[in-house]
């Protein structure tokens, strides 16, 4: 049970002949909140990517609750939320219906059963969207369709949250939902991997940060402006998880290169 | 009912029964990936398999099927690897098949065109008693598919990126649905013809959207509206003799154009459902922004 629920080691990946990732290291331990930073371009949505296997890693390995994947099959221990950008497919569907495709990973051959409506209904509780059900996700807002999308990601009752920019274009409103139910599910055990364009509202959950630069890590420790009343180096090294930079870094801001990983 | 009596209209109807119900089954998924030109490129490469049909004197209809179906996976593939120079592929593909029919019905023995056109364009009196059997067989095939695997084929079609978490063969389900793809054009060629058989795939979905707002209602309007325009088109082209293919996607688009004009009121009604169910002062989300958007643009 000790293995760390997210290992990547070494990882590079290109997208056309561009390198995007040059070599990441990245380790996330049971429990822990991660966000992941960055600039644009910086290469943090690659690295999701090609942890769920969407883009394919050129070297280094990847772990998932310490199985590579590729031979990982257990995904209903994982939720994961897209990053988003369109609404919808080309064909109308109900908020119920894309929830709903969720929860595929805990069903056998697709089959629902009672238990499957129940954690659909569940899930859109959990996220405030349970009057909606019915409604077309063209008909929500940028926010509410956030909200569909996490409930998507938290039917099948994942041990793993990986949010790719959760709080891109999301008004205030869902903001606070969303913040809100991502402090129960941490609350409730749940591991998170947040990417992060800035540490914003869900800056009091995130126990580390690991920040990304021209595909290289570049820093890995506390979030970098910790709020007062949080000790994040000793809450980090009580985790076990200290990294070379934790001494130094409290203060500085995420761009300062303070640890270079072999590769880059 | 008199066009009951013959054979050659029985074999017809089922014929326009089971494409009603396939294509827009399998055309549903198709738009859904936004990709509703795929069953006309099929059509294309499947004409390859009605002239090796002609050249080797087996059916056209199991030629036909494995050619488009070896096409579909081509196609699929080239959407995989080819990224950059895909669609110069698949355009190729495309205009290949098309040629490749013409070529091999022309080498064929007494072969000419004209044995080509009834497969693109239909034709009630050429659906054979062989025949049935394959369309029977195949649409057997593509209703089990879209609809046994339709929880998985849409979340697929949906968002391939989330449907890789969840654990589902994201590339086999793919493949499949051109498969299947492949194998509707081919139950769809006796009556609707090569060339207008996407028509059939795409047009039923689009206008059964302009009423529904879930996919499950958007599934079974479009698979009775295929089954009402290919079955009244069929028996229109037995009276009038005029093309069925034609007249069935002409409906088609009528049905499409007046399902269009009677979608302006309902979402109007619905709107104002949905702004009375709202309790008075409750916040309206979107109000502010676009307060602020007709602000900024004045």
């Amino acid at each position: 049970m000790d293995e760390p629920v997210i290992a990547m080691r070494g990882v590079t990946a290109d997208l056309g002949s561009r390198p995007v990732l040059r070599g990441v290291d990245l380790t996330v331990h049971r429990g822990e909140v991660v966000a992941l930073l960055g600039a644009n371009g910086s290469g943090k949505s690659t690295a999701v990517r090609s942890l769920i296997g969407q883009v394919p890693a050129g070297s280094g390995s990847i772990e998932l609750f310490g199985t590579p994947r590729r031979s990982f099959r257990d995904w209903a221990r994982v939720g994961y939320v897209p990053q988003r950008t369109t609404a919808a497919g080309g064909v109308p569907a109900t908020v119920t219906e894309i929830v709903s495709s969720g929860r595929l990973s805990r069903t056998r051959f697709g089959l629902f059963r009672r238990a499957d409506r129940e954690a659909v209904r569940r899930a859109l509780e959990l996220v405030g969207m349970a009057d909606r059900a019915g409604d077309p996700v063209t008909a929500l807002s940028g926010g509410q369709h956030q909200r569909v999308l996490i409930a998507r990601a938290l039917v099948a009752e994942p041990e793993l949250l990986i949010m790719d920019e959760p709080m891109a274009g999301v008004d205030l409103a869902s903001q606070e939902v969303l913040a809100h139910t991502l402090r129960e599910q941490v609350a409730a055990g749940t591991t998170v991997l947040l990417v992060l364009h800035e540490l914003g509202p869900l800056e009091l959950l995130i126990d580390r940060a690991v920040v990304l630069r021209d595909g290289c890590v570049v820093y890995d420790g506390p979030p970098p402006k910790a709020p007062a009343g949080t000790p994040p180096l000793s809450a980090s090294l009580e985790r076990g998880t200290p990294s070379p930079a934790t001494t130094t870094s409290t203060r500085t801001p995420p761009r300062a290169p303070l640890r270079r990983a072999r590769d880059c | 009912m008199d066009f009951l009596n013959y054979a050659f209209m029985q074999r017809a109807l089922l014929a326009a029964v089971l494409v009603g119900v396939t294509a827009p089954a399998i055309g549903i998924y198709l738009v859904q990936r936004r990709q509703p030109l795929m069953g006309d490129g099929i059509g294309h490469v499947a004409m390859t398999g009605v002239g090796l049909g002609f050249l080797l004197h087996a059916s056209p209809v199991w030629m036909a099927t494995a050619v488009s179906v070896l096409g579909s996976v081509l196609m699929e593939l080239i959407r995989w690897y080819g990224r950059t120079r895909g669609d110069i592929a698949l355009a190729m593909l495309f205009y290949g098949g098309m040629a490749g029919g013409v070529m091999f019905v022309n080498l064929a023995p007494g072969g000419s065109n004209a044995n080509l056109t009834s497969y693109l364009f239909g034709s009630l009196s050429t659906v054979a008693p062989s025949d049935v059997t394959a369309i029977v067989v195949l649409a057997a095939f593509v209703a089990a598919v879209t609809l046994g695997l339709r929880r998985q084929l849409f979340a697929v079609s949906q968002d391939e990126e989330f449907a890789r978490v969840t654990g589902l063969p994201v590339r086999a389900l793919n493949l499949l649905t051109a498969v299947t793809a492949a194998v509707t054009v081919t139950v769809a060629m006796r009556v609707v013809g090569l060339i207008l058989v996407s028509a059939l795939m795409v047009v039923p979905v689009a206008a059964a959207q302009q009423l529904t707002r879930s996919f499950a209602a958007t599934f079974a309007i479009a698979v009775a509206l295929g089954v009402t325009v290919a079955v009244s088109g069929t028996i229109t082209s037995f009276y009038q003799d005029v093309p069925p293919g034609a007249t069935i996607v002409l409906l088609t688009i009528a049905a499409f154009a007046a399902l269009t004009a009677l979608a302006a009121p309902l979402a109007r009604r619905r709107a104002r459902a949905a702004a009375a169910a709202r309790p008075a002062g409750a916040p309206v989300e979107c109000a502010i922004p676009a307060a602020r958007g007709r602000g900024a643009g004045a």
